[in-house]
């Protein structure tokens, strides 16, 4: 008996929409096993990691909190990888933003700066995520180097970077050693929602990315062509489109968003610029985006779910001692289930018996 | 002299487990799949190789559960990718990310914990002859093993009836299927060659490389394994060339700081990966007359029955 896939005549837009519940199903069963296999009672695990943290309004607002960032870098990497493109080093344009954006911060510290501090660390942080994605994608374009190695390359040296800043020429005089930035001014500050809350403005503009998104992939000519480009790049070049163009358009556009989700965390959650700002967010982005779908509003929901994952994780731990690396399995083990899971959209599985392979003399 | 001797000797030591990785997706490639999860095989095969050494109190078998470890997480990127036949990229980065977690949690009780590491060989005599003794006579089994490996790989890609099968598999799976080749095996067999491999070296480095276990020990080391064999063009030879090239690059880094060199510690750390951005660029500029990499490496291979 045998495992084989079968082409579809056409993908099955069915199964295109419940794939990722499927996925996330697989993944739960999974994790309840393994919750057993570390002998922890997988009822109060699941309802610790899933249900806990929907019942308090400090941890919904956390995890929009915590899904802003991931929803801001994965919709530019569902752009780019529509297009064809694999950004990877979503974790360093994120990191790189925050540095350039930080910069401001740290320079007009102290000083009677005005409102216009903020607006300008996030064009610069942008600007500054767009150039650092714009490294390995010229080196795609112009030279053929593979933008999967050298954007992930760039991830440690960005990492690299923030820690010698903060090590040294911005570490704050009165921080005790530690290597980090004194805390940003009031200006330098992204404002809150919600008075004594946690949700803050970097969420509203997280909610326009995704709109912005939506619109661009379903309303444009430049979406369509993303579309084309990375669906069918035959008839891509035969309507004309430059795949060349498109990379160098996604990668600045993906790097910018992660370098505006690095300003915006940096100046709003975290307050002050350190090492370890991101618990990997430019790489979980990567789950977002599949889970999503690679579409604007599953990003959406696919970011608050992983959202989910992050703070059901912190309090699994606080109240079972669960360790938090087994959000890291969990997310993997997603991503694993949404791939595979994908694969019967295109395909159907059918199980062959080699006797009547045999018999049928094909080989 | 003596510092001479001490370099060499570190660069050694340093280049093994790129090597030993690389040499996996040498193979891997060379069949025509782009496994990308070298980083997250190596490090679960640290944590495991660091569990069982620690458990069982013998380097051996700690290289071999980092082994089975690697082999174990090829085989879920087998099913996935030859299997059902996911993007092979994107199922490489969740292989990645998976690894990274299933690292953490199974290196969590290990940390903080030491082991004595691999023994170097001593024969008297021999390995006492200044400069070239230790760097001939002196090393770990690892470094040795890992020689043997490429030289074994080369044979057998070369000299070997399938290992001709192998490459053809990996320049054209549509003809080595006709031909009537089981494509999807053989590919599974290098894939998970690639996974014992790269479980083994990142075994190498809480193994041989440093007595003890700390989360993300690899550091980008399977990427950098990964762009190692884009600068090889596929060929074993050159493999060696640029694993002691990177090797020596890490290692330049840790001496420059020890010299005095006036530069911040954070940018000659940040070396060996813009040397890897770099050798990326000029290599694949001088390649302009087409591609030296295996035809169908990383596309999907669906059986036509």
């Amino acid at each position: 008996m045998q495992l084989v896939l079968e082409k579809r005549a056409e993908r099955s837009n069915t199964i295109a929409l419940v794939s990722p519940l499927i996925a996330i199903g697989l993944t739960i069963v999974t994790m309840t096993i393994l919750f057993a296999i570390l002998g922890k009672n997988p009822l109060l695990a699941l309802h610790a990691y899933f249900i806990a943290p929907l019942t308090d309004s400090y941890s919904l607002q956390e995890i929009a909190v915590k899904a802003t960032p991931l929803v801001m870098i994965a919709i530019g990497l569902s752009l780019c990888y529509l297009a064809n493109a694999w950004n990877i080093g979503a974790e360093g344009q994120f990191l790189i933003g925050a540095v350039a954006g930080s910069w401001i911060a740290v320079k007009t510290q102290g000083t009677d700066a005005g409102a216009w501090v903020l607006p300008a660390m996030f064009v610069l942080a942008a600007a500054a995520g767009a150039l650092y994605a714009l490294i390995p994608a010229i080196c795609k374009v112009k030279f053929g180097a593979s933008e999967i190695l050298t954007s992930l390359m760039l991830v440690y040296v960005a990492d690299l970077f923030l820690d010698y800043l903060v090590r040294g020429p911005w570490r704050d005089p009165h921080g005790f050693n530690f290597p980090t930035t004194a805390e940003f001014d009031p200006v330098a500050t992204v404002p809150l929602l919600i008075e004594g809350g946690r949700l803050h403005l970097g969420s509203i503009i997280a909610l326009l990315v995704v709109a912005a998104a939506a619109i661009l992939l379903g309303r444009t000519i430049k979406g369509f062509e993303i579309r084309v480009v990375g669906a069918a790049p035959r008839a891509a070049r035969f309507g004309g489109f430059n795949a060349n163009q498109l990379i160098i358009l996604t990668f600045a556009v993906s790097g910018a968003l992660a370098g505006l989700a690095g300003i915006v965390e940096v100046a709003g959650p975290v307050g002050h610029l350190q090492p370890g700002i991101s618990p990997g967010y430019g790489f979980t982005a990567i789950i977002v985006a599949f889970l999503g779908r690679l579409n604007p509003l599953g990003i959406l929901i696919a970011g608050l779910f992983l959202a989910l994952t992050f703070i059901g994780g912190e309090q699994a731990q606080i109240a079972m001692k669960i360790p938090l690396d087994v959000t890291k399995v969990f997310q993997g083990i997603l991503l694993f289930y949404v791939l595979a899971c994908d694969s019967l959209i295109l395909y159907r599985f059918k199980l062959v018996f080699p006797n009547r392979q045999v018999a049928r003399g094909t080989g | 002299m003596e510092l001479v001797e001490a370099i060499i000797l570190a660069v050694l030591a340093a280049s093994t487990p790129l090597l030993i990785a690389a040499t996996g997706e040498l193979v891997t490639e060379r069949a025509g799949v782009l496994n990308l999860g070298v980083e997250g095989m190596m490090i679960v095969g640290a944590a495991c190789g660091f569990a069982g050494a620690w458990l069982t109190g013998s380097i051996f078998i700690g290289a071999l559960f980092g082994i089975v470890a690697g082999m174990l997480m090829s085989l879920i990127f087998a099913l996935m990718a030859l299997g059902l036949a996911v993007n092979q990229v994107a199922t490489g980065l969740a292989l990645t990310i998976l690894g990274v977690g299933l690292s953490g949690l199974i290196g969590a009780g290990f940390v903080g914990e030491r082991i004595t590491p691999a023994v170097h060989l001593y024969i008297p005599g021999l390995t006492d002859i200044p400069l070239i003794g230790r760097v001939l006579f002196g090393e770990d089994a690892f470094v040795y093993f890992s020689l043997a490996l490429i030289v074994g790989v080369w044979w057998f890609l070369y000299r070997t009836r399938p290992g001709l099968i192998l490459r053809a598999c990996g320049d054209n799976h549509v003809s080595a299927h006709a031909l009537g080749y089981p494509v999807l095996r053989i590919r599974t067999f290098a894939v998970m060659f690639g996974g014992a491999c790269a479980g083994l070296a990142g075994a190498y480095l809480p193994l041989a490389y440093t007595p003890f276990f700390i989360p993300g020990m690899t550091a980008g080391r399977g990427w950098i394994a990964l762009a190692l064999v884009v600068f090889s063009s596929w060929r074993p030879g050159r493999l060696v060339v640029g694993a002691y090239l990177f090797g020596a690059v890490t290692i330049l880094q840790l001496h420059a700081q020890g010299w005095g060199v006036g530069i911040p510690s954070q940018f000659m750390s940040a070396l060996p990966y813009l040397a890897t951005v770099i050798v990326l660029v000029l290599l694949s500029r001088a390649r302009t007359g087409g591609s030296t990499a295996p035809a169908a490496l990383g596309t999907v291979f669906v059986p036509d029955r």
